[in-house]
């Protein structure tokens, strides 16, 4: 022990050399580092009157013009009326999506009468269908919604068909050796197996919900955000058009957030695997 | 414990073709209640499509014959087959309703009790396979059916499963047909040991402690076209 003791360590007396080639240290709170940075330039540009407001309004403007629009309720009620639109285009178009994925995905027959309508579906953008869509149906709710649920069921559909296909055939055999009734198999096997997919799905068509409603709100609307806006650009009142960009981005934000979270809750077995 | 209830297990003229080639030629088979076989055979003879056919999952196949086979027949494959989203005790009752606290029991008697509620995936592949066995026999199968159970377990894990299936078989008593390629999984474990050539079963020992396992192990391994002096 002595010996070992008295005799100096090689790699002590040395600084070990700083890696130069990676990256480094990751910054604290980096991801707020960008917005903040270009927050600062925006205010600095429209304090110092470089910028002109009916380019762009400044940052406070956008506030107290976002306080005074919550303060007349104008906000609020735009928002609900929005919300309203997606909440419902998904609460159909989800359903159906999933429906439409499970028989086509269960049985021959409803794969070769259902799959191939959606995959024409697929390559013709939703909003290309909006003309004959308000031809059909006015310019009403009606519209607004059908355009969004039938945008979502597109996404819901491919994703859980994909996930329900691709459940190893090995499940399936050993269904068959437990001898699961059909029931069973479809709520034990092809549920769990297809919800990844469905998931993947959701996300898809929770942004897309929201890509649609912009678009059906900015034209042929009497309210939403999206008709704020557009008011607002009649009246060059660059505020509330940042407004209303605010609020798309903040719902867009959580509705990704919240089904992160469901995959989260409902994907715990794979959780276990990934950490 | 050794009761030997359920019918014999016959299998006669079996014959199954893939293509033009005839993988089991007119095969006869007959295994005891409460008898274990283990199944030899070079690979690509034939033993996992023999253990198909009495498993009932090759109706994709062309061929004939007759299997009998027990009412209650239950399956343990080469990989554990878990379903990766259903815990360890809802995969042991698959398909059982209300037999949670059968399932448990078996857990136990596998040596898993307390993982009741672990994922499949926090399990090692030994722990895995014994949720497999233990999913078998919650079901009291007449006949069990093992293709390769152990064959992706490490040495040491297998002899440890070794001593598991023996067990539950002396307590249980089914009958076993037990797929393998290995000469001494065979002997260790089975009453009876066949090995499948040409479409049949070409070679047969019992093991009834009248020959030397030398001496058997020597011509099960002749029966499979292994040279003695490897």
């Amino acid at each position: 022990m002595t010996l070992l003791a008295a005799r100096p360590s090689a790699t002590t007396g040395r600084v070990r050399p700083r890696r130069r080639l990676a990256p480094g240290r990751p910054v604290p709170s980096g991801f707020l580092l960008g917005p903040l940075l270009l927050l600062g330039l925006w205010a600095a540009a429209s304090a110092s009157g470089w910028l002109d407001p009916r380019f762009l309004s400044a940052p406070w403007t956008v506030v107290t013009t976002a306080v005074e629009l919550a303060e007349s309720g104008r906000l609020q009620d735009n928002l609900l009326t929005s919300v309203e639109r997606v909440a419902l285009g998904l609460a159909i178009g989800i359903p159906a999506g999933a429906a439409l994925a499970l028989v086509s995905g269960l049985s021959r027959w409803g794969e070769a009468v259902i799959d191939g309508p959606i995959q024409i579906k697929r390559a013709i953008p939703s909003l290309a269908l909006m003309p004959l869509l308000v031809l059909w149906l006015g310019i009403g709710e009606v519209m607004k919604v059908s355009v969004i649920a039938v945008g979502v069921l597109v996404p819901i559909y491919i994703h859980t068909h994909n996930g329900l296909r691709t459940i190893d055939s090995r499940y399936v055999e050993l269904a068959e050796t437990v001898r699961l009734s059909r029931a069973a198999f479809i709520r034990r096997v092809v549920l769990p197996g297809a919800l990844p997919g469905f998931l993947l799905g959701l996300r898809f068509a929770v942004t897309t919900a929201w890509l649609i409603l912009v678009v059906a709100e900015l034209i042929n609307s009497t309210s939403g955000i999206g008709y704020m806006m557009d008011l607002a650009r009649t009246y060059g009142q660059t505020d509330v058009i940042l407004v209303g960009l605010v609020v798309y981005g903040l719902l867009g934000l959580f509705s990704d957030a919240a089904v992160r979270l469901a995959e989260r809750r409902t994907l715990s077995w794979r959780r276990t695997l990934a950490s | 414990m050794a009761t030997h209830t359920g019918e014999l297990i016959r299998v006669q003229g079996l014959t199954r073709r893939y293509g033009a080639r005839a993988v089991l030629d007119g095969l006869d088979l007959e295994i005891a209640p409460g008898e274990f076989v283990a199944l030899l055979g070079q690979s690509g003879s034939g033993k996992s499509t023999l253990l198909r056919a009495l498993a009932g999952l090759d109706d994709d196949v062309a061929g004939g014959g007759t299997v009998a086979v027990p009412e209650q027949v239950s399956v343990v494959f080469q990989d554990a087959r878990l379903l990766p989203w259903a815990r360890v005790l809802d995969n042991v009752v698959l398909g059982l309703p209300r037999a949670e606290q059968r399932g448990r029991e078996c857990l136990a008697e596998v040596g898993l009790a307390g993982r009741e509620r672990a994922w499949p995936n926090e399990l090692s592949g030994g722990e895995q396979q014994r949720v497999a066995l233990a999913r078998s026999l919650v079901r009291e199968p007449s006949l069990l059916l093992a293709d390769e159970p152990f064959g992706a377990l490490d040495a040491l894990t297998r002899l440890r499963m070794h001593a598991l299936l023996r067990r539950l078989f002396e307590q249980h008593r089914p009958a076993v047909l037990l797929v393998t390629h290995d000469v001494d999984e065979a002997i260790a474990l089975a009453d009876r040991v066949l090995v499948l050539g040409d479409g049949r079963i070409a070679a047969e020992k019992r093991l009834d402690g009248g020959t030397s396992t030398t001496e058997i192990r020597a011509e099960l391994l002749r029966a499979l076209g292994v040279t003695a002096d490897l």
